[in-house]
């Protein structure tokens, strides 16, 4: 890759992390802490962002990122207090700021207007009309400051300087004495000289009459003067520039050499000229130079908040405060996904070989089924090695949602606190790029459709601010990401009325409150009376769930009238690997995600009783599941097999409904490498992947909800309470 | 020819650090580099840059007390630093001045201005 193009995604990465502290710290001064470190690396943030947006030019990114840092730089110095109102304009701002950074990249336009009056806001904050200062008020408020700011004076100088041509070779005077600040800061005379060197030809006289005798020569002492006659097509600004660094530091005189006015650059030229350098000699001389190092500086503007002026801790001299970094090396994505794939295939090698010693009818104490036994704990330790490599923090998108909650709650009117627990959970990297819309939608959901409105949290007895509570953790091989509010529940008789004017269940069917809660699960479905501009985009729960399950996870609700729902999510920590149960159906071998099953258990012939229309049931502990035989759902034989024959899989989805598979036997438990089938060949109705098994054949690994949901409409039912009727929509 | 020349930047930001390696790799200097103060310094007990080229704002410890910390210590007290600045923040140069700076960088930099800079401090 081209290496600014490479620098530009590192810019853009860093920009998220940095987008990233910077809300987290902004959420922590509202929080009431208002530590100089948290101040800083709110500021730092902005100005990391601004610095490297600089570097690709980014303009309307630095622009409004200088806005921002100076109201931060205020906050810093203790000019401005971070009160409420500072603080809402600032995470206001780091929104704004975060899609400056995201249209900086992908293109697109942010909202001018809104940019504009936060630009505005920022301004009045900081209460400097003129952010983008540094010229006279610098300069005026630096002379106060011990004279050092004599570098800066010239600017205007070599500005205008800069301007005119300067065809012709000219000769120029300079005479350089340096000052002994000028070694005490690593600055050199004899490279200046070279460099001087540089713009033409030079004669150097070196002038040691100051030089004392040995006993009286100080170390550090500077004793050395030069004059340089110079003869060169470059402009004075060209000279001056070689002294820059050391301006303060020396005596500098530059001047067109004596008797050779300066030439080519006309009359209006030549008077102006002659008129700046003496200004400039002017300004030169009148300046005192060299002032003390480490020199306490002058006060700072005197604070108009009255608030404490953190002012000089802001310099954090402790390393302690902040943990040390761990090494990281970035690595491209593919080069992980490569080794997965590897490590896959390994795995797969692995059960092959195991297989065929078995076949070999080795004993199992035999040194190869030992070795192989090491073998096997290797690559399973390997493969979670290289798992871990992809895992991530939930982090990544529980930050994205207090942003979310502003917004929403602006839009609503409903005052919103933001719980989040569990940031630092790792899942997958990929269920993590796909848990950002569901976790949207749901955030967006528990606010608009969950939370009362204020007036009625009130008369409820409830404090006025709704709380929304994200929290995510590990259990039993998987993560749990739970949305919940603390609002009025679901409200049952609507959602039934709603689901009935639908057509989506009769008039007269029997739900228990869990059935009546999944309705919202089911495709097109909405309670609310007005669509309102948040949730009801024509996204309802129903994509929520598919995509949820799209990843192997499952989605369940519980609702309590008054006090609010929990939503909770239950997703695979990787999407390479599935712990599965093999079974075999119409003489093929295939794979039931794990997670799905309940119990396996033998059927009798009297348990199986038929509906007539093509469904039947199995009456397990006194109630009547519907029975799905496997070989006939995926067209493996056309007869259904004798249940007394086969065994069946109990399984339940995650909104309680269940379903009994059939299969013929089952072959055992193993974890599989998931391959996917829509990649390598096409989506096929009730598969959800493939997979390779030890014996080198491939097995399909079943979509149970899928293949339930199209039995059943196969039956000739109508679309059910389930919400696994997704299916039939795909 | 000679011996590439050693020069150490110090910056938190991973974008910068990346800037200044290609930029200065590309002009035939050796590079090391430190993520922030309390880093670099760390790195100068093991290195003896021709050039050092630091960051102001950085965790940890910033450029103004790094600067000092160089010019404190015995070994690396001779050695140029460069300030990086935004803009041409005048507050900001004066400071690392008085700390001992040698000179600065104004950001957003491109590879001749930065060479530039580096040859006007190194012998």
């Amino acid at each position: 890759m081209d290496p600014m193009a490479a620098i530009r995604d590192t810019f853009f990465q860093e920009c998220e992390e940095q987008l990233g502290a910077l809300e987290t710290g902004l959420l922590t001064m509202e929080g009431g802490d208002c530590d100089p470190e948290t101040v800083n690396g709110v500021f730092r943030a902005v100005h990391s962002v601004k610095g490297g947006a600089g570097a690709f030019g980014l303009d309307a990114l630095v622009r409004f990122a200088h806005v921002f840092e100076t109201a931060l730089d205020d906050v810093r110095a203790g000019r401005l207090a971070p009160d409420g109102r500072v603080l809402g304009v600032m995470l206001r701002a780091a929104d704004a700021l975060a899609d400056l950074v995201r249209v900086s990249r992908d293109g697109g336009a942010t909202d001018a207007e809104r940019d504009r009056l936060l630009v505005e806001d920022l301004k009045a904050l900081s209460g400097s009309p003129q952010p983008q200062a540094p010229q006279p008020d610098a300069v005026a408020s630096g002379s106060a400051d011990g004279g050092d700011m004599d570098g800066f004076a010239f600017q205007p100088l070599r500005f205008e300087l800069d301007a005119p041509p300067a065809p012709a070779e000219q000769n120029w005077t300079v005479r350089f004495r340096p000052e002994a600040g000028l070694y005490a800061k690593a600055n050199e005379a004899a490279v200046l000289l070279r460099e001087l060197g540089r713009l033409g030809s030079a004669l150097v006289t070196l002038d040691a009459s100051a030089l004392p005798s040995f006993p009286d020569l100080h170390p550090e002492g500077a004793y050395l003067s030069w004059t340089i006659d110079l003869a060169t097509a470059q402009p004075e600004s060209a000279i001056r520039e070689v002294f820059e660094f050391v301006e303060g530091d020396c005596e500098l005189d530059i001047a067109p050499a004596a008797g050779q006015p300066p030439g080519d650059t006309g009359g209006i030229g030549d008077i102006d000229l002659a008129a700046l350098i003496q200004q400039s000699q002017a300004t030169m001389a009148a300046a005192p130079v060299a002032p003390g190092v480490g020199a306490p500086r002058a006060a700072e503007p005197a604070p108009d908040t009255g608030i404490p002026n953190p002012g000089r801790a802001s310099r954090p001299a402790d390393a302690a405060t902040a943990p040390a970094s761990k090494a990281t090396i970035r690595v491209d994505l593919d080069r992980v996904d490569g080794l997965i794939d590897l490590v896959g295939e390994l795995v797969i090698n692995q059960a092959m070989l195991a297989q065929r010693v078995s076949e070999a009818g080795l004993p199992r104490s035999s040194n190869v089924a030992l070795g192989l036994g090491d073998l096997e704990q290797l690559t399973r330790e390997i493969q979670d090695s290289v798992m871990a490599i992809r895992a991530q923090p939930v982090k990544s998108v529980f930050q994205r949602m207090p942003r979310l909650v502003r917004e929403v709650s602006a839009m609503t009117g409903k005052p919103v606190r933001l719980l989040t627990e569990g940031e630092g959970t790792e899942v997958d990297k990929t269920v993590i790029e796909h848990l950002a819309d569901p976790l949207t939608h749901m955030i967006r959901n528990a606010i608009d459709h969950g939370l009362e409105r204020p007036e009625d949290r009130a008369a409820a007895g409830k404090p006025a601010d709704g709380t929304v509570r994200l929290a995510a953790r590990h259990r039993s091989g998987r993560i749990v990401i739970e949305v919940s509010d603390d609002g009025g529940g679901i409200n049952r008789a609507r959602v039934r009325a709603s689901a009935v004017a639908k057509g989506l269940i009769a008039p007269d069917a029997v739900l228990s409150d869990e059935e009546t809660d999944n309705l919202i699960f089911l495709p097109g479905f909405s309670t609310a009376e007005t669509v309102s501009d948040i949730s009801g985009r024509g996204v309802g729960m129903d994509v929520v769930k598919r995509s949820i399950q799209a990843l192997g996870g499952r989605i369940a609700i519980a609702s309590r009238p008054g006090q609010g729902s929990t939503f909770t999510m239950s997703l695979p920590l990787t999407l390479a690997v599935l712990d599965g149960m093999v079974v075999s159906a119409g003489g093929q071998t295939l794979v039931t995600p794990l997670t799905a099953i309940i119990e396996t258990l033998q059927p009798r012939t009297g348990d199986v009783h038929s509906l007539g229309s093509g469904a039947t049931v199995i009456a397990i502990r006194g109630t009547f599941i519907p029975l799905v035989d496997v070989g006939v759902a995926l067209g493996y034989r056309a007869e259904p097999l004798d249940p007394a024959r086969g065994i069946t899989l109990l399984i339940e989805n995650e909104g309680c409904a269940r379903a009994a598979l059939l299969v013929d036997a089952i072959q055992g438990q193993r974890q599989v490498v998931i391959k996917s089938l829509e990649a390598n060949y096409r989506r096929v109705p009730g598969v959800a992947a493939a997979t390779i098994l030890g014996d080198g054949r491939v097995a399909l690994i079943l979509d149970v909800d899928a293949i339930v949901a199209a039995s059943r409409s196969a039956a000739g039912q109508a679309p059910e309470f389930t919400p696994a009727a997704g299916f039939a929509h795909v | 020819m000679t011996v590439a020349k050693t020069v150490l930047t110090v910056d938190d930001s991973r974008t910068m650090r990346d800037m200044l390696r290609l930029a200065l790799s590309e002009a035939g200097y050796r590079v090391v580099q430190a993520v922030d103060g309390v880093h670099g310094l760390e790195v100068l007990q093991g290195e003896a840059p021709d050039v050092i080229v630091t960051d102001i704002n950085m965790p940890r410890m910033d450029g103004f007390g790094f600067i000092e910390g160089v010019r404190r210590s015995g070994l690396h007290r001779a050695t140029p630093i460069l300030v990086l600045t935004t803009e041409s923040d005048a507050e900001k140069k004066s400071r690392a001045r008085q700390a001992g700076a040698t000179g600065w960088i104004v950001k957003p930099f491109n590879a001749a201005k930065l060479v530039d800079a580096l040859r006007r401090v190194a012998a």
